[in-house]
C-alpha cells in the first residue's frame, strides 16, 4: 500500500507541452507554402484602391507588373515627391514602358504571348495623367489586356 | 538482465527553433493581392478613320473633374447614385421597331438609350483626377453591367452570371461546359460592355 501513497503528489501536474512543436511546425509549413516572395523591391508607395467587382488573375507567370506612385520616403531626396513609374527594380520613364513590354514578351514562350496581361499597381493618390500616359504607351505596344489591381472592399472607401 | 534504454535526444529546444522559423516566415509573407478590374484597351487607331456617329441620346457621359467631383450628364452626382443611374440608362430600351429591346425592363424613355447594344458609357477624366476616384467610378460602372447580366442570367438560366462564370472556370463542374460557354457569350452579347474612355483633358 505504501507504494501507492508515495506517488500521490499534492502539486498540480505540469501541462504537457510535447505536442507544441507539432503545432508550431504545422503553422510553419502553412506559412512556408503560402508565402510568395516578392520578386521586386517596391520603391514607390503602393496603397491600392478598393473595388468590389474584381476578377482574379490566375496565371502569375503571365502577368507583367507596372508599379506607379510617389517614391518611398528614403528615395524622396533623390527622386522628389512627384509620382513615378517603377519597372522591375528601377524607376523608369513613361517612354521606357514599350521597351519593357517587348523585353517581357521576348522572355516568354511565343504561344503564351497573346495571354499576357499587364497588371497596373498604382497608388490611389496618383493623378490620372500618369495612368493615362501608361495606358497610351501600352496601346502603342499593343499590350491591350490590362488589370487595375485593387484591394477588395467597398469602392466608396476610395473617396475618404 | 535489465534492458538498457538508449538516452533520449533532448527535444526541448525544437519548439524554439520552429518558432524562430515561423516568425521569420510570418514577417516575410506578403499575401499578394492579385485581383482587380480587368479591362481591355482599344487598339491604336489611324488618324484618318472617322469615328462612327453615335446619337446623343445613346451616350451616357460621366465626367470626373480635377476635384474628384462626379458629373453625370452635366449634373453633379454622388458616387452611390451612379450605379442606379447607369442601370437606368442601359436598361432603358427606348428603341422602337428594329431597335426595340425585349429583355429591357427600364422606363422606355425615348430621350434615353435605344437598346443596350447601342448604349455607350463615356468616361472622361481630368489629368488631375485621383486614381482612387477613377477606380471607384470604373467599379460602379462595371457593377452596373454585372447587375444587369446577373438579372438576365437569373431569368434565363436560373443562376447569376457571376456563378456561371465561376462554374465555367471550375474544374469540377459537372454540367455541359460547351453549353455554358454559349450561354455566357449570349449574355455578354445582350449586355456588351461599351465603356469608352476619352483622352484626359489637361486643363
Amino acid at each position: 500500500m505504501a507504494k501507492f501513497t508515495k506517488k500521490k503528489s499534492s502539486e498540480l501536474p505540469a501541462v504537457n507541452t510535447a505536442s507544441l512543436p507539432d503545432i508550431v511546425f504545422m503553422l510553419l509549413f502553412f506559412f512556408m507554402v503560402a508565402t510568395t516572395m516578392r520578386e521586386t523591391t517596391l520603391k514607390v508607395e503602393n496603397t491600392l484602391p478598393y473595388a468590389d467587382q474584381v476578377e482574379k488573375l490566375d496565371k502569375k507567370d503571365l502577368v507583367m507588373y507596372i508599379y506607379a506612385g510617389k517614391p518611398s520616403s528614403r528615395y524622396r531626396s533623390n527622386f522628389g515627391t512627384e509620382a513615378r513609374i517603377q519597372l522591375n527594380d528601377n524607376f523608369a520613364d513613361v517612354s521606357e514602358i514599350q521597351q519593357f513590354i517587348y523585353a517581357e514578351r521576348e522572355a516568354k514562350r511565343e504561344e503564351l504571348v497573346p495571354f499576357l496581361t499587364t497588371a497596373l499597381k498604382v497608388d490611389e493618390e496618383t493623378n490620372m495623367g500618369l495612368v493615362s500616359d501608361i495606358k497610351q504607351e501600352l496601346r502603342k505596344a499593343e499590350a491591350l489586356k490590362i488589370n487595375y489591381t485593387t484591394r477588395t472592399g467597398k469602392a466608396s472607401q476610395n473617396l475618404e | 538482465m535489465a534492458r538498457r534504454s538508449s538516452p533520449e535526444v533532448n527535444a526541448g529546444s525544437m519548439a524554439d527553433i520552429a518558432f524562430l522559423l515561423l516568425i521569420f516566415f510570418l514577417v516575410t509573407t506578403t499575401i499578394e493581392t492579385d485581383s482587380g478590374i480587368s479591362r481591355k484597351l482599344p487598339p491604336m487607331q489611324e488618324e484618318e478613320v472617322e469615328p462612327p456617329v453615335i446619337k446623343q441620346k445613346n451616350i451616357f457621359q460621366v465626367i470626373v473633374s480635377r476635384n474628384n467631383d462626379l458629373l453625370v450628364e452635366d449634373e453633379l452626382m454622388e458616387l452611390g447614385e451612379l450605379r442606379e443611374a447607369a442601370i437606368a440608362f442601359l436598361d432603358n430600351g427606348g428603341g422602337v421597331g428594329e431597335e426595340a429591346c425585349d429583355y429591357c425592363q427600364g422606363a422606355r424613355d425615348p430621350e434615353s438609350s435605344d437598346n443596350p447594344e447601342k448604349a455607350v458609357i463615356m468616361l472622361v477624366n481630368d489629368r488631375q483626377t485621383e486614381y482612387g476616384t477613377y477606380i471607384a467610378v470604373q467599379n460602379e460602372l462595371v457593377a452596373a453591367y454585372n447587375e444587369l447580366r446577373d438579372r438576365t442570367a437569373q431569368r434565363l438560366y436560373g443562376k447569376s452570371f457571376t456563378k456561371m462564370e465561376a462554374d465555367y472556370d471550375d474544374v469540377n463542374y459537372r454540367g455541359d461546359k460547351e453549353r455554358l460557354k454559349e450561354q455566357i457569350q449570349e449574355i455578354r452579347d445582350m449586355w456588351p460592355q461599351k465603356l469608352s474612355e476619352a483622352e484626359p483633358k489637361s486643363n
